[in-house]
């Protein structure tokens, strides 16, 4: 494992182009609120080449270019979900570390409260007995 | 020669760990006490012996010896000694074989210190210790072969991916491996508690220190990491719930709640089977672990060296070792009796739940973690299990475990009045609802998650505290310290962890030379971009004056290196601490027109995460050397906390 | 009911030991397809990416003709591989399109001149915003997309030798 993990967040140059960052890839919105709207939707999108991290913290040109569309987007006034969505039907759920809530991923969800309700059933029927006796 | 030794060294240890598992299992079984009283001694002899062949391979090493494979591949005679010296663990087989040397010692410790328990529940423990250790050694000589020669012997190594030259990584990778060895002796003394239906106090207090130690280690592996992940990506995030990190964060959850649960065990004799339980699942998560980032089965952000071979023979033995012990439970586990009874309104109530949530929050990591490659195996789409999923399902959890953290220690066992509970916590709860106040008023806006943090931080931080009121605090035992600053440890970092994420300023820009930028209260000058060579790299070294109001003027030098082989581009950001949190520069790439991209963050207190889990690493140590002296001093002990 | 639960840790076990080894004889896939074969190529106009030849946009490709959409960049090195694939294709009389990713035209000529030109047309994307409309993640890429405009097949990577009889049977369904 050791070795292995030292490797860890090397970011592999995949051959970058000579082009310098599109407007916006690394530059704010002048709107604040706006910039928020970006940044929250920009750390729940999976860069497409670094493969693990989200587009808000790669250094992949890809997911540079990824950030200006979506800072650009917004700045149109489109809504973030509306960018989710475009995003998702291109590359499928894939793209978005939100995992929606449909017929595949329902167990997911359930998962917190199914794992609580287990363990609270274990425990309170133990508890019972004991006040019984 | 030499090379030839530490082989024949390695296959006598991996003679001895079977001979130690015939002779355990046959002692146990038949109660002849020859062969339970040779067990010990073959188990110091196995230690020493895998010390000596982990012992010949350093030297290996350290002498640059290219004929043989591993140091050809791995070390280079222009290396520092450090890390030739450290390269010895840099590389799959020889981490391999410093995990089962240090097994080997852990199985020799037990042998030579451990006297309180029952001998054959210690002879099941060693035999325990010894098939997994078999299991490790067959993995080694058969798959791993440390001491395989090369001929003919090359002029010069292949050297040390430069990105591995960092002392904290030489000694990052034994933390964690010493934390899941530890993991290790606790399943073994649970399979031998089981095997000899002897779970009781007596089996809480031996396993106790191992657990602790473990758990220590853990902490501070996860904590070291997670701050090399925030320096080292160079975008100021410092957890991405990815599946290396995972991977190392459900191990601690695990040992977390089964230190808990021991302590039920060896106080109030509660919790029998469940602790036996946990023992077992918190060694197969580091086994699951180890899996998970060698077997390259998850696509992560760590850049794994994956070998889908050894992943097969990893998984073999996890499933041996823990189906094994999980079919022993199965078996065993009715016939041992049941605990104590205690209320719920009690300190068990309070650990019960507190393991509830751990177990919880465990399960939401290691089925999200999971849930990609069993959704794409079924239905062949993919899809991605992100923070968002993670931050919103074992957030609230991990909040209401804080809250429970506050109450537990100054609650009495056995039984206790919610009333006068939450009375003890009267002050705690006023200075919650004076942060909830201060925040909603002076910092409208920010996340639920973080305010909650906020509030409950400080709440708890107070509450940890609260064990200590009303002592002697020269008489108070060292391990009542050692809870107290783990449990505001805990507060400390959570505090930083929501203090960051709401209060976090960041500028993005693409500025020139000489143009001044703000970030939060800092005014920010890129002032000059040069090019530099390092010894394996080379860099823009950009020279930045940070300054806070009218304050003196800092300087910062981030840096962008370019390791040629492999090609590897890293952000090296200039940080700078200061009292109230860090400046947290990182200069880019230039555009056409001559700007610099610059990323600055102003991160409020951001240090108080690692800060809080070196204290809790802290307040482990404390507690295990409180435990470790009482135990030597008070034999057989009586617990009264 | 104590008995069930007794068992319940070896059974989930088990069950993670299932997901395991699934997970060592099929990896988590490393190449993400786009969502969009099947569908129609979405509308897009690019500027020329090399003076003197034509850009490209959407509603020129509807031109009933099935044709090769080839996404490639002169800094890949992929790219260089499958030129001499590209060549044959458009050789045997395929409509072969390129996009140019992040390309500067100097770089793009000599790319041109250096492994010659298969393309009828090169619009230029300097920001990847057609790339990313199209469902791509990487360069070099290859949609093949009928008559109707609808793309019917996407090839990731370089498109080596053997890939080409498959490739051009594809373009023989599209028709």
């Amino acid at each position: 494992m050791v070795a292995a993990l030292l490797l860890a967040f090397a970011t592999p140059v995949l051959a970058d182009s000579l082009m310098p960052a599109a407007k916006y890839a690394d530059e704010q919105l002048a709107d604040p609120a706006k910039e928020h709207q970006a940044k929250v939707l920009m750390e729940t999108i999976r860069c497409l080449v670094c493969q693990g991290q989200s587009i808000a913290d790669s250094n992949a040109e890809m997911a540079g270019d990824m950030r200006a569309l979506i800072r650009t987007r917004i700045e149109a006034g489109e809504k973030p979900e509306a960018i989710r969505a475009w995003l998702i039907e291109r590359y499928g759920d894939w793209v978005s570390f939100k995992p929606p809530l449909d017929g595949l991923t329902w167990p997911l969800y359930l998962l917190p409260a199914l794992f609580l309700g287990l363990g609270l059933w274990i425990v309170s029927g133990r508890l019972k007995r004991r006040r019984k006796s | 020669m030499i090379a030839e030794a530490g082989l024949a060294a390695l296959w006598l240890a991996a003679a001895l760990a079977a001979l130690q598992l015939v002779l355990g299992w046959m002692g146990v079984s038949s109660q002849r006490t020859d062969l339970l009283a040779a067990v010990r001694p073959v188990a110091v002899v196995q230690a020493v012996l895998a010390g000596i062949s982990f012992v010949t391979l350093i030297w290996l090493f350290v002498t640059v010896d290219l004929s043989v494979a591993l140091v050809a591949a791995n070390n280079a005679s222009t290396k520092p000694l450090l890390y030739k010296f450290a390269g010895t663990w840099g590389n799959h087989e020889g981490s391999m074989l410093m995990w089962v040397t240090i097994l080997a010692v852990a199985g020799g410790a037990v042998a030579l210190f451990e006297r309180r328990l029952n001998e054959r529940t210690l002879i099941a423990t060693l035999s325990a210790q010894a098939a997994i250790g078999l299991g490790f050694y067959a993995f080694l000589l058969f798959a791993s072969n440390p001491f395989a020669r090369l001929n003919p012997a090359p002029a010069e190594g292949q050297g040390l991916n430069p990105l591995l030259q960092d002392p904290g990584l030489a000694f990052h990778p034994p933390t964690l491996y010493l934390g899941y060895v530890g993991l290790s002796v606790a399943f073994s003394f649970a399979v031998g508690a089981l095997v000899t239906r002897d779970v009781g106090a007596a089996f809480a207090r031996a396993m106790r220190p191992w657990v602790l130690g473990a758990w220590i280690l853990l902490t501070l592996g996860i904590t070291a990491g997670s701050y090399w992940a925030y320096y080292e990506l160079g975008w100021g995030g410092w957890w991405f719930w990815d599946p290396v990190e995972n991977a190392s964060l459900m191990p601690w959850l695990a040992a977390t709640a089964l230190l808990h649960s021991v302590t039920v065990l060896a106080t109030r004799e509660g919790l029998r089977a469940w602790t036996v339980m946990l023992a077992v699942v918190a060694f197969s998560m580091s086994m699951v672990g180890t899996f998970l980032v060698r077997s390259g089965i998850l696509t992560s952000v760590h850049a794994f060296a994956v070998d889908p071979r050894r992943g097969t023979f990893i998984l073999a033995l996890l499933a041996i070792y823990i189906g094994g012990a999980l079919a022993l439970f199965g078996f065993r586990v009715g016939t041992v009796r049941e605990g104590s009874r205690f209320d719920a309104v009690s300190r068990e109530g309070s650990l019960v739940i507190n393991n509830l949530l751990l177990s919880a929050i465990l399960g939401i990591v290691l089925v999200g973690t999971l849930y990609p490659l069993v959704a794409e195996a079924v239905t062949g789409e993919k899809l991605s299990v992100g923070p968002p999923y993670f931050n919103s399902a074992a957030g609230p959890l991990a909040l209401i475990l804080v809250a429970i953290m506050a109450a537990g220690p100054i609650m009495r066992w056995r039984r206790d009045d919610l009333k006068a509970t939450l009375t003890r916590l009267a002050g705690p709860m006023l200075l919650s609802a004076l942060v909830l106040l201060a925040v909603v008023l002076l910092a409208p806006g920010i996340g639920i998650l973080p305010l909650l943090g906020l509030v409950a931080a400080a709440g708890v931080g107070v509450a940890s505290i609260a064990p200590l009121w009303g002592r002697n605090l020269r008489r108070t035992p060292l391990y009542i310290w050692g809870m107290v600053v783990a449990h505001l440890g805990i507060a400390v970092s959570m505090a930083g962890m929501a203090a960051e994420s709401a209060f976090t300023r960041e500028t993005l820009v693409a500025g020139r030379i000489g143009e001044e930028h703000r970030v939060g209260p800092y005014s920010v000058r890129l002032d000059d971009v040069q090019p530099i060579a390092g010894p394996n790299y080379t860099a823009i070294e950009g020279t930045v004056v940070a300054r806070r109001g009218n304050g003196a003027p800092f300087t910062l030098h981030p840096q962008t290196r370019n390791f040629p082989s492999p090609q590897t581009e890293t952000n090296e950001a200039a940080i700078t601490t200061l009292l109230d949190g860090q400046l947290y520069v990182v200069v880019g790439r230039s555009d056409d027109e001559g700007r610099w991209q610059l990323r600055l963050w102003w991160k409020p207190f951001v240090t108080l995460i690692w800060l809080g889990g070196a204290l809790v690493a802290f307040g482990g140590l404390l507690s295990l050397i409180g435990r470790v002296r009482r135990e030597m001093r008070h034999a057989p002990p009586r617990e009264t906390i | 009911m104590r008995r069930l639960l007794i068992w319940l840790p070896l059974g989930m076990f088990l069950v993670f030991l299932v997901v395991f080894a699934g997970g060592l004889i099929k990896p988590e896939g490393r190449v993400i397809p786009s969502k969009l074969v099947g569908k129609p190529m979405p509308a897009f106009a690019l500027a020329p990416a090399l003076p003197g030849k034509p850009g490209l946009s959407s509603a020129e490709l509807a031109n009933g003709q099935p044709h090769l959409v080839n996404v490639f960049a002169s800094w890949c090195v992929p790219c260089i591989a499958e030129a001499p694939q590209l060549r044959q294709l458009a050789e045997a009389g395929v409509p072969v399109y390129g996009i140019a990713i992040r390309d500067r035209p100097e770089d793009l000529q000599r790319f041109i001149e250096r492994n010659g030109d298969p393309f009828r047309a090169i619009g230029g994307d300097p920001n990847s915003s057609v790339q990313i409309a199209l469902g791509s993640a990487g360069v070099p890429e290859t949609f093949i997309v009928d008559g109707k405009g609808i793309i019917r097949k996407q090839h990731i990577g370089a498109i080596n030798p053997e890939d080409v009889p498959g490739i051009m049977s594809a373009l023989g369904d599209a028709k």
